[in-house]
């Protein structure tokens, strides 16, 4: 039996402790922002946060995050009153006009969000550092232009 | 009835009180011989719905694949409409027979009075995708959706609707329609000071004729065309709920993982299915001709059962193909028979006759698309019925796609359309061996099946951009001017005019050779320009220095018959600061090419790095589309092309061993990520010409602008992509001012 906690809701699958965070997200829970884009962590598509940390769930087996409290892209905008408001990342995302087909962005953001919690204020190597997802319509100008965007020093 | 090469508008419907309007043409298909003769045609529509509570509806018969169509398209519906933006919505046409995308219609252009005929002689004439063949679906290709649906289609359709509303409302308030002005979705007599919404004057709007003439705007009469207006898809984007074909959900869903001979064209042997069907979850193994697929109730559960079977595929006469052979097959080709392409002058006498001849062979390898979205395809077999879902880049064309493997009437499949993660010429109906697979594992079942390829999948079993030899040589006379061109090259693919070059040269003898191989190869982003104008603006380039000419001045010397080409190439030498002093280390190559109705000039500012590879700092991106109907979607797109062209110069590269691919994952086909993405400027020069493409025209260059910066760097002639199999050191070569 899998226990953890997503985006604040205690799940108990009984599934096998070497399915990987993805599928069982994915096929099990029916959360689909979360993508599958490699199945190797080479991409990042599959991106979520683990307390916190940007892990990609394609190659993280159940078994490894038992209790933790994982945050998928459907938890990243916060219940205001019975709406959704989107995060500072999100919003940036939407002003910058980031996403194109779209596909890579749910694990972008995770990742992204993961970072200017931890680096309020990240330069452009750090940027470069930790956001090594792939986007294949190639938005990285704006990925950059939103992120320091939400620089606080900005 | 018959009705040919005119535009026909279908008689306007009400449907729930409001204004359907659709707007038609005939059937410009390979069928319209047959259609002659039957003496009827089905009509092809692209349709605006106005309903009582004042909302306008635009369906689009094009798929969203990040390119922004769902918004550039409504937004020249509602810009001709005279329509508050605020009360679009947009839908996506489903895939009926009714909503193919049939605009692009000669004959409708013309009685428009809009003037594209060199494009639609081109594809009137191209041998593989013929114009027919895109009237008759719902392709989102060939960078067309706004220059043709939107400019034929769309605000044609707007500017009829307004019309029947001002006499509509002419009607109710009992006025000359003259006194009468439309604005957000009102009609205005500012003489009485009334008003009535379309909403309400959508019903009455409906019992008029729609005007076969419909007046479109003046261009400074447009209020949403040339905005940059907001993305409607991208809001999903960013929340997670914007849903793919992957993502598809329909109760009792099983999903199936499948192995597929490596070897193209090779067939399933046998399969010894105990292992897998033993584990938990399996439902079944289904033997295909050339695959094997293991269905379960969770893909991570077919996948693994998967590696567990053991399956052996039969030997094929392609298992000896490696690159190599490829490469030698295609030289012994060039030496063969060559078909003309080009023959102007006698370039052969020419060059018999030059003082200098320059002679260079360049090529270029298969390139796998890599779209973000694994390729995957639900369906559904129940009551004689079938349903698929599926994001595809031609939902008319994947329907009867799936009716044909199924041997059922396309009307009894029904397509579910989603938004595409990437799309790039893989998500055409041409490229279906997903769809098919999906369809022959579904029959199996009574429930829906999502069969989905992992990435070393995708990689393996493409329709891949094909490798290209091209070789040149090129004949300057006693006056240093060139005055021979000859290009023998590989494969006439699409568009038919790729290995054209602009430049004015007296003597061109350009010709190619068939030379088939075992590789399934389709449509890639750009098509056969992304080999030919890296070929092409090289070799130019080379030329150049030979000749002891500045590269940029020894193109615009030969544009003097091209001035919009020479006006793009200004305004990137501009941009860039061409000639300018740079930091230590860094150099400027500049390349050229028009593709899919547009001109595009690229300069890249290039270093190399300290372990010989390439580091692109910035592009430098001027574009002529005409005039631009988003900008900012229009500068995203650019972007993007950049960054795929340059990806594929960097990095791309699928080779063949033993007959099959060699590549698996990112790992060993790597994208361009962040760290090394480049900062782009773009710099638009709208001619107000016809408006050209957008989704594909930045892509072609960039290989070609930075292989010429990595020889003003290190004097090293880059013949064949890509720069990632280099190891460069830094020896610059003094250039011409």
């Amino acid at each position: 039996m899998a226990r953890f906690r997503v985006n604040g809701v205690e799940r108990e699958l009984d599934i096998e402790p070497d399915m990987p965070l993805l599928w069982a997200l994915r096929d099990e829970l029916g959360l689909k922002g979360t993508k599958f884009g490699c199945g190797i962590a080479a991409c990042g598509a599959c991106t979520v946060q683990v307390n916190g940390n940007p892990v990609r769930s394609c190659v993280t087996p159940v078994s490894a995050i038992e209790g933790t409290d994982i945050k998928t892209i459907e938890g990243l905008a916060v219940d205001v009153g019975g709406s959704k408001q989107l995060t500072a990342v999100q919003q940036a995302w939407i002003d910058h006009q980031v996403p194109q087909c779209g596909y890579c962005q749910s694990g972008m953001l995770m990742a992204v969000s993961a970072l200017l919690e931890a680096n309020p204020n990240p330069n452009d190597a750090e940027i470069d550092g930790a956001i090594t997802n792939v986007c294949r319509c190639g938005t990285y100008p704006r990925i950059r232009r939103a992120i320091k965007s939400l620089s606080t020093t900005a | 009835m018959k009705i040919n090469r005119r535009r026909f508008l279908l008689g306007t419907t009400v449907v729930g009180g409001g204004l359907l309007l659709g707007y038609a043409s005939t059937r410009p298909s390979k069928h319209r011989i047959a259609n002659e003769s039957a003496g009827s045609e089905p009509f092809l529509t692209t349709w605006l719905r106005i309903s009582e509570d004042n909302t306008v509806t635009v369906i689009v018969p094009h798929s969203e694949m990040g390119q922004g169509v769902h918004t550039s398209l409504p937004m020249m519906a509602a810009d001709e409409l005279d329509a508050d933006w605020n009360l679009v919505k947009v839908e996506q046409a489903p895939a009926t027979d009714l909503f193919a995308n049939g605009v692009l219609v000669k004959g409708f252009a013309e009685s428009l009075g809009v003037s594209f005929p060199r494009f639609l002689d081109g594809l009137a004439t191209s041998a593989t995708m013929k114009v027919a063949e895109i009237m008759n679906m719902q392709i989102t290709g060939g960078s067309s959706s706004v220059r043709f649906t939107g400019e034929l289609g769309m605000r044609a359709a707007g500017a009829a609707a307004r019309e029947m509303l001002v006499k509509a409302a002419a009607a109710r308030l009992d006025v000359p329609e003259t006194e009468l002005s439309t604005r957000l979705n009102y009609v205005h007599h500012d003489a009485s000071g009334r008003s009535l919404s379309y909403g309400e004057l959508a019903s009455d709007a409906a019992r008029f004729e729609p005007s076969s003439e419909p007046k479109l705007k003046d261009e400074k009469d447009f209020t949403l065309m040339g905005k940059s207006i907001a993305r409607v898809d991208i809001p999903a984007k960013v929340d997670g709920t914007a849903a793919y074909g992957i993502d598809a959900e329909a109760p009792g869903m099983l999903y199936a993982a499948v192995k597929t001979a490596p070897v193209f064209g090779s067939k399933l042997q046998s399969v010894n299915a105990d292992a897998a069907l033993s584990r938990r979850g399996v439902v079944k193994v289904v033997e295909l001709e050339n695959a094997v697929a293991v269905v379960a109730d969770n893909y991570w559960r077919a996948k693994q059962a998967l590696a567990a079977l053991d399956v052996q595929f039969e030997a094929s006469e392609n298992d000896q193909v490696n690159s190599q052979s490829i490469y030698a097959q295609y030289d012994t080709a060039l030496e063969g028979e060559l078909n003309e392409d080009i023959a102007e002058g006698d370039a052969a006498n020419a060059l018999e006759n030059a003082e200098t001849v320059v002679e260079a062979t360049y090529r270029v390898p298969y390139l796998a698309h890599a779209a973000m979205e694994p390729m995957n395809c639900t369906v559904h077999f129940h009551d004689g019925k079938c349903d698929v879902w599926t994001g595809t880049q031609d939902n008319l064309g994947i329907r009867g796609r799936v009716a044909t493997v199924a041997e059922m009437d396309e009307n009894d499949v029904t397509l579910h359309g989603f938004y595409l993660g990437g799309g790039f010429g893989r998500r055409l109906p041409t490229d279906v061996n997903t769809i098919d697979q999906a369809t022959l594992i579904a029959k199996h079942f009574d429930v829906p099946v999502k069969t989905l390829w992992s990435r070393e999948d995708d990689m393996q079993q493409d329709y891949y951009r094909p490798a290209v030899t091209s070789k040149f040589r090129a004949g300057f006379d006693a006056n240093n001017q060139l005055v021979a061109w000859q290009n023998h090259y590989i494969g006439k693919n699409e568009p038919a005019e790729a290995a054209h070059t602009p430049y004015s040269i007296a003597n061109k003898d350009i010709a190619y050779a068939d030379s088939e191989t075992h590789i399934p190869f389709g449509a890639w982003r750009s098509v056969a320009h992304s080999q030919h104008t890296f070929f092409l603006e090289s070799f130019v380039d080379e030329l150049a220095h030979r000749s002891g000419q500045n590269p940029y001045q020894f193109r615009l010397n030969m544009l003097g018959d091209k001035p919009r080409h020479a006006a793009v190439l200004r305004a990137a030498a501009q941009k860039a600061g061409w000639g300018r002093n740079l930091a230590p280390g860094h150099a400027q190559g500049i390349a050229l090419q028009e593709s899919f109705g547009s001109i595009v000039a690229q300069v890249a500012e290039v270093s190399i790095n300290n372990d010989g590879s390439v580091k692109v700092h910035r592009v430098s991106c001027a574009i002529d589309c005409g005039r631009t109907i988003n900008p900012d979607a229009a500068a995203s797109q650019v972007e993007s092309g950049v960054i795929f062209g340059l990806t594929a110069a960097l990095y791309g590269e699928i080779t063949i061993e033993n007959g099959r691919v060699q590549q698996t994952n990112f790992t060993d086909y790597e994208m361009i990520r962040l760290h090394d993405s480049p900062e782009i400027d773009i710099v638009s020069v709208d001619s107000g010409e016809a408006l050209g493409g957008l989704g594909e025209p930045a892509t072609p260059p960039i290989g070609a602008a930075v292989a010429n910066a990595v020889y003003i760097l290190t004097g090293q002639r880059v013949r064949e992509l890509p720069l990632k199999n280099y190891r460069f050191t830094a020896a610059p070569v003094e250039t011409a001012v």
